[in-house]
């Protein structure tokens, strides 16, 4: 900070002693929801970090039960892998499509899009139930009570970002690409992609470090 | 500095998107089909061959996991950059501050977990599978 910018030194606004926030009321709407969203994307990457330390510490205790290598499918992981990067290269063409004002074809990205969200989710439901009909329960040990608390949540993170997609497909199918819906839509870009960094980390930690154990 | 260069930037960028209503503020950039495509690409290789490895041992385990690590590493600046559009001048610097921030608090929260806990583990009594099985 310069000095002239200090309070009791000549500024533009002579006589004020209020040298910050000069023009908060000009902000159009919406401003600082990008920022904000930002913020809660990295509050959210402190939760994954704190199970991730969880997993980090907990992965080895089987418990006599069993472990990794018994229990992961790794052509699974890949082909759920596979989906969540698809679902993240057609969210960015739908962004793409957002800037050129296309609607229809952003609707059909958006849509594409949520058609891999949905595999990737059925394909984690499949291996969550073959584990549980295994016996591999959360509560069968604190291996496994970490790795379906980690997968899980971000499962469920998936999941939300899919209900909003949808409710986006539908405010844009009503009201069009109007700047409140894009704004929204690149708050999801930004939570979208960060759940596809989220599963980098999970399927290097928990599935391929496991796999070498 | 904000203040300094901000305030001037923000004002005259609300004259100029004053009629439209179409103001992003000095926010993220948006990338393009090539950026998208090259992320595409790099991410597929990136992944592609750490599950290559694990699936065939092609190499020692310790070796393996190395590699696979720094290969999740790139993989994430690969997202951070091409994908989320990450970079020094976004929101005037606040994203990579915010972000610069959380890296600090989680290397912190998971070295120091691992750290303490694995000290924790290896100064108790050994226990053997037989009788961690007649635990309640």
């Amino acid at each position: 900070m310069s000095a002239q910018a200090l309070p009791g030194t000549p500024t533009e606004d002579a006589g004020s002693d209020v040298f910050y926030d000069l023009d908060e009321h000009e902000h159009p709407e919406g401003y600082s929801t990008m920022l904000g969203f930002w913020m809660y994307l990295m509050s959210d990457c402190l939760i994954f970090a704190m199970l991730f330390a969880t997993y980090g510490v907990l992965g080895h205790s089987y418990a006599g039960g069993p472990g990794p290598r018994q229990l992961f499918e790794l052509p699974l992981v890949a082909l759920n892998t596979a989906m969540l990067l698809f679902s993240s290269i057609t969210y960015g063409f739908a962004m793409l499509a957002m800037n050129q004002n296309k609607v229809g074809q952003t609707q059909l990205w958006l849509f594409v899009t949520a058609l891999f969200g949905a595999a990737f989710l059925t394909i984690e439901l499949t291996e969550f139930a073959s584990l549980i009909h295994e016996g591999a329960t959360p509560q069968r040990s604190a291996f496994l009570s970490s790795f379906f608390t980690l997968v899980g949540t971000h499962g469920l993170h998936v999941t939300f970002g899919l209900v909003w997609l949808f409710t986006l497909m539908v405010q844009i199918g009503r009201k069009g690409l109007i700047p409140a819906n894009r704004r929204r839509l690149m708050c999801l870009s930004l939570f979208w992609h960060f759940l596809d960094v989220i599963w980098i980390g999970v399927f290097t930690f928990v599935y391929l470090m496991g796999m070498l154990r | 500095m904000t203040t300094q260069d901000g305030a001037p930037a923000h004002s005259q960028g609300h004259d100029v998107a004053h009629g439209h209503d179409d103001h992003h503020g000095d926010g993220a950039s948006h990338g393009s089909y090539g950026s998208y495509l090259l992320g595409f690409g790099l991410s597929v290789v990136l992944t592609a061959i750490p599950f290559w490895l694990v699936m065939t041992h092609a190499l020692p385990n310790q070796a393996s996991g190395y590699i696979i690590m720094a290969f999740a590493a790139i993989q994430i600046v690969v997202h951070m950059i091409l994908f989320l559009h990450m970079d020094t001048k976004s929101e005037g610097g606040w994203n990579m501050m915010a972000m610069v921030f959380t890296i600090v608090v989680l290397v912190i929260t998971m070295s120091g977990s691992l750290w303490v806990m694995y000290n924790m583990n290896t100064n108790m009594m050994p226990m053997s599978v037989e009788a961690m099985r007649e635990m309640p």
